[in-house]
């Protein structure tokens, strides 16, 4: 581990979006020595295989491709005077904060003042989801799909089916369609396309048959796909297929953060935070996906600045102290972010994020200490972002989405 | 593509037909008993059917029943795994194991088991009260009514352990022919002939280990069969990591009449797993998964460990068992001592494998067969992929992580794809090293993995299973 540094100000673990902008951040208000740790070989996070449109509208200016996004969030932290250190990986978290890393060199530790968790997402795979039938080659996540077609320049398949609607699933048909394959439907358990409008018109629109209401039941084949099975309405029937791609449903990579002991919030998935990024442990904060399926990654990015800020307050000694104010959650909502609220004013999350758990249209409502301090009338689909303003004075939040009759 | 008939092979002193743990045992024992062996296995690679799925436990077979040569094998077995796994290097997590009782009637039938495990030569059982189970493993239901400990109850790797066998055979001559099926064959003297995929193959004692197709195997060589294979499959669901915290022991069931029941259990790559079920089926080639049952099992699981309610399941699975109409192993020699069936080995065979070979041994040289052992050992080390040692990756030189979730290192994939055993298929190279088999499922490293293993495989990568 010649060139890792033994101690620094600043640990952030992974090089995504969301910890380059960390990263860039701490080093413009002078946070001292800061360590961006990535595994992969480079960083830049998923953006680095995602070989289509649109990222960097908010951060640069203008649409670009994920690589060409990635690789200039890389060199702006580089400028900015971050030490990237790639081909690590974070193996363990303990009291310190001390890192675990492993790399080509085998193991080490490494001490920080504040470490920074923004290590992500990835999909639920098929196993996951608990899908039944055999299990043949060519059942792929969209990010497994990205690795082979954009990183290794392989076609895994010719004609498969694409299962979920979220925004994800709709850059699998563009890495489909760079790699010269037809899938051959897309099928979405729901009742509607998860995805906000334009992205639903691009099955219709590349000819690709949409099942609504459709569960994958079975997938069939012994070395390779064969075909599915897909339920709906209680009725069953086959389809020929010669892979499957399982989208979207994200889970937040918190098992560091879990195993280090960090309280977790099932809801989520990742670690819990307030409104300052800090998780249980006041020395360690987390930013990006990791949070919460699932954000852009502007979203994450202007997120990761955000923590970074507060972090950069908290190496100067000036954050409030943590506090145990939990947001309570009542009615369709599958999750809240903040988690627990210090106070105290200049919050990294600016706003209370909110996902409904399934489609409603009713109220959203903040109170306080049973006081309605913010609401409004919406129709909630899930997987779309709602905001509430963070909630103010030092009683105890709830935000409940109360569904109309 | 016509291609060349193949040369004829042999004469060996003994062919094994069948990869799985039981034929890659015997080809360990012949060959450390000094016989040229050649073990022949239809897949592209070993361990393809029965060894493919099981729960990976190293049963000191408490629940057997007594006498039977089942009970036996398992005995001899387990001793010879906890006297050798170290020089292999191959893993044994002594979790122990308890078993649970949940209601009236398993608490009653608690003394009965202890007292058949004394039998079986199992004499460390120890009974436990609620409490002291709970206080054991206090992620428990607290539903639960009493349990008793069998302390020698452990965890393996069930690849890797096989593997180790063969790899100790071929150190001693052992040939391995690897997508090569057995058709048929004849005797000629006293030297058998196999019509194989592969060309002819001759040997003067055959051993069939064909596992789920042991009974087929029989009838295309001997025309007979003294039991008919019937499948069972077992379906497990598989935790992230961090639920292996949730449970120190093997969590066990008070058994049925029909299967040792759902266990819950941590894997030696320290995940958890819940199964198996037990279903009759008449394919022999293909375990499916159902939604509703994986559905079940994760309940299950969950009444057994309320806290596993908040965990992620990052693999499923299912396993066929070499079911018979009988319990018993159907280990029998034929044709005057030159043919030995070692079949029916149902739901204990990791555990029995070296038993049964030594058992094996014992009938052929009953039989009058004998060999020179050779003077001196040869012990190959496998790496560990286990957390009950080191890993690759803690040490220098190791070319950096590819599979983030198992921590795979590039070092130990190109081992796996080179060597006297080179993986030839994804599957052979995830038992070989587990990459891709944790929660990620190739989401993050499936492209650097093609290009390592372009060109490797029979088939190119097109994604994980
Ligand atoms: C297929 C796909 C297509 C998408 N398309 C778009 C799009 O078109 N536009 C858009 O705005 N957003 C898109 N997104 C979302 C966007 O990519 C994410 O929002 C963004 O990458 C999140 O940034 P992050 O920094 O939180 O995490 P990530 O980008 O996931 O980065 C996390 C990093 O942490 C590293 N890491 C994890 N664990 C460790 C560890 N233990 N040690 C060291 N390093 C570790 C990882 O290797 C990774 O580099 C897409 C996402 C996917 C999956
Ligand atoms: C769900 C489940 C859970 C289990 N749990 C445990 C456990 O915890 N502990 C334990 O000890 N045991 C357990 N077992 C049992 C154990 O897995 C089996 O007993 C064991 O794998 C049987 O091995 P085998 O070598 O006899 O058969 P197989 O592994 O089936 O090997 C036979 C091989 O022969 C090959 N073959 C067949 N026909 C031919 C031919 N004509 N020519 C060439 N090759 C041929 C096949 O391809 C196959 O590879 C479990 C089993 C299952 C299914």
């Amino acid at each position: 581990m010649a060139d890792l540094p033994s101690k620094v100000d600043v640990a952030i673990v992974g090089g995504g979006p969301a910890g380059l902008a960390a990263a860039t951040e701490l080093r413009r208000l002078r946070a001292g020595r800061v360590l961006v740790i990535e595994r992969e070989a480079e960083a830049g996070g998923v953006p680095r295989h995602c070989g289509h449109s649109p990222y960097g509208l908010r951060e640069f200016g203008r649409p670009m491709l994920g690589p060409g996004y990635a690789r200039a969030l890389v060199a702006r932290a580089e400028a900015a005077g971050a030490q990237l250190a790639t081909g690590v990986s974070v193996t363990a978290l303990s009291d310190g904060p001390r890192l675990t890393v492993t790399s080509e060199a085998g193991t080490g530790e490494i001490a920080a003042r504040l470490v920074l968790l923004t290590t992500g997402i990835r999909e639920t795979t098929r196993a996951g989801r608990m899908i039944g039938g055999t299990k043949p080659g060519g059942v792929l996540t969209t990010g497994g799909l990205q690795g082979l077609v954009y990183g290794a320049g392989l076609r895994p398949f010719r004609r498969p089916v694409i299962l979920g609607t979220e925004l994800v699933a709709f850059s699998a048909i563009l890495t489909c369609r760079h790699a010269g394959i037809r899938p051959v439907a897309m099928v979405e358990p729901g009742a509607r396309i998860t995805a906000r409008h334009p992205a639903g018109l691009l099955p219709r629109l590349l000819g690709i048959p949409l099942h609504l209401g459709t569960e994958l039941a079975a997938i069939e084949g012994r070395e390779r796909v064969e075909a599915v099975v897909l339920r709906s309405g209680g009725a069953e029937r086959r389809l020929a297929a010669d892979g499957v791609i399982v989208t979207g449903r994200f889970r937040p990579e918190a098992t560091l953060s879990r195993e280090g002991g960090l309280t977790y919030d099932p809801a989520t998935g990742g670690p819990e935070v307030d409104e300052f990024g800090r998780t249980s442990d006041p020395a360690i904060f987390a930013a990006g996906n990791l949070l919460r399926p699932v954000e852009t990654a502007g979203w994450c990015w202007a997120e990761g600045r955000a923590v970074a800020r507060a972090m950069a307050r908290a190496l100067a000694g000036e954050l409030p102290p943590p506090a145990a104010r939990r947001v309570a959650r009542a009615g369709a909502l599958a999750w809240v972010v903040p988690q627990r609220i210090a106070g105290g004013g200049s919050p990294a999350l600016g706003t209370l994020q909110v996902r409904a758990a399934r489609a409603a249209s009713g109220r959203l409502s903040l109170s306080v200490d049973g006081h309605e301090t913010a609401a409004r009338a919406l129709r909630a689909l899930p997987e779309r972002r709602m905001l509430l303003p963070l909630p103010a004075g030092t009683g105890l939040p709830e935000v409940r989405l109360v569904a109309a009759p | 593509m016509p291609s060349e008939p193949a040369p004829p092979r042999g004469p060996f002193d003994v062919a094994i037909v069948g990869g799985g743990v039981v034929g890659c045992a015997l080809a360990r024992r012949f060959a450390l008993a000094g016989a040229a062996v050649v073990l022949m296995e239809k897949a592209p690679d070993i361990l393809d059917g029965a060894s493919k799925g099981n729960s990976a436990i190293l049963h000191t077979g408490f629940d057997a029943p007594p006498g039977s040569l089942e009970a036996a094998c398992i005995a001899e077995g387990y001793r010879e795994y906890e006297e050798i796994h170290a020089r292999l290097g191959l893993p044994l997590i002594r979790s122990g194991a308890l078993v649970v009782a949940w209601s009236d009637e398993q608490e009653a039938a608690l003394p009965s088991l202890m007292e058949q495990a004394r039998a079986n030569g199992v004499s460390d059982v120890a009974p436990l009260t609620r409490d002291e189970t709970l206080a054991l493993e206090p992620n428990l239901a607290p539903s639960l009514r009493a349990s008793f400990r069998v302390p020698r109850e452990g965890l393996i790797d069930p690849w890797s352990a096989p593997l180790a066998y063969l790899t100790q055979a071929m150190a001693h001559g052992a040939e391995v022919l690897r997508g090569c099926a057995v058709q048929g064959g004849t005797r000629e003297g006293d030297l058998w002939r196999l019509d194989t995929t592969r060309g002819d193959v001759s040997a003067r004692l055959v051993i069939n280990a064909a596992g789920l197709y042991g009974d087929l195997l029989d009838e295309a060589l001997i025309g007979r069969r003294d039991f008919t294979i019937r499948p069972r499959r077992g379906q497990f669901v598989v935790y992230d990591k961090p639920a292996a915290a949730l449970a120190g022991h093997i969590l066990l069931p008070v058994p049925t009449a029909l299967t040792k029941g759902i266990v819950v259990c941590r894997t030696a790559w320290g995940n958890l797993l819940v199964g198996p079920t037990a279903e009759e089926q008449e394919d022999r080639a293909t375990a499916p998964l159902d939604h509703a049952t994986l559905d079940a099992l994760r309940a299950k699981g969950e009444e057994i460990l309320p806290a596993l309610a908040g965990h992620d399941v990052t693999a499923v699975y299912a396993g066929l068992r070499p079911a018979t109409e009988e319990k018993d192993y159907r280990i029998k020699v034929h044709e005057g001592g030159s043919y030995v069936t070692v079949g029916g080995i149902r739901s204990t065979g990791l555990s029995a494998a070296l038993g049964i070979a030594a058992h094996v041994l014992r009938l052929a040289e009953e039989a009058g067969h004998g060999w020179q052992a050779p003077n001196e050992v040869a012990w190959p080390r496998m790496r560990n992929i286990s957390v009950a040692a080191p890993r690759d990756h803690e040490s220098a030189g190791n070319g950096g992580i590819v599979c983030h979730c198992e921590q795979v290192t590039r070092r130990e994939i190109e081992a796996a794809l080179s060597g006297p055993l080179p993986a030839r298929s994804l599957a052979g190279l995830k038992r070989r090293t587990r990459v891709t088999m944790g929660r990620c499922q190739g989401f993050h490293c499936s492209g650097p993995l093609a290009r390592m293993t372009a060109g490797a495989f029979d088939t190119p990568m097109a994604g994980n299973g």
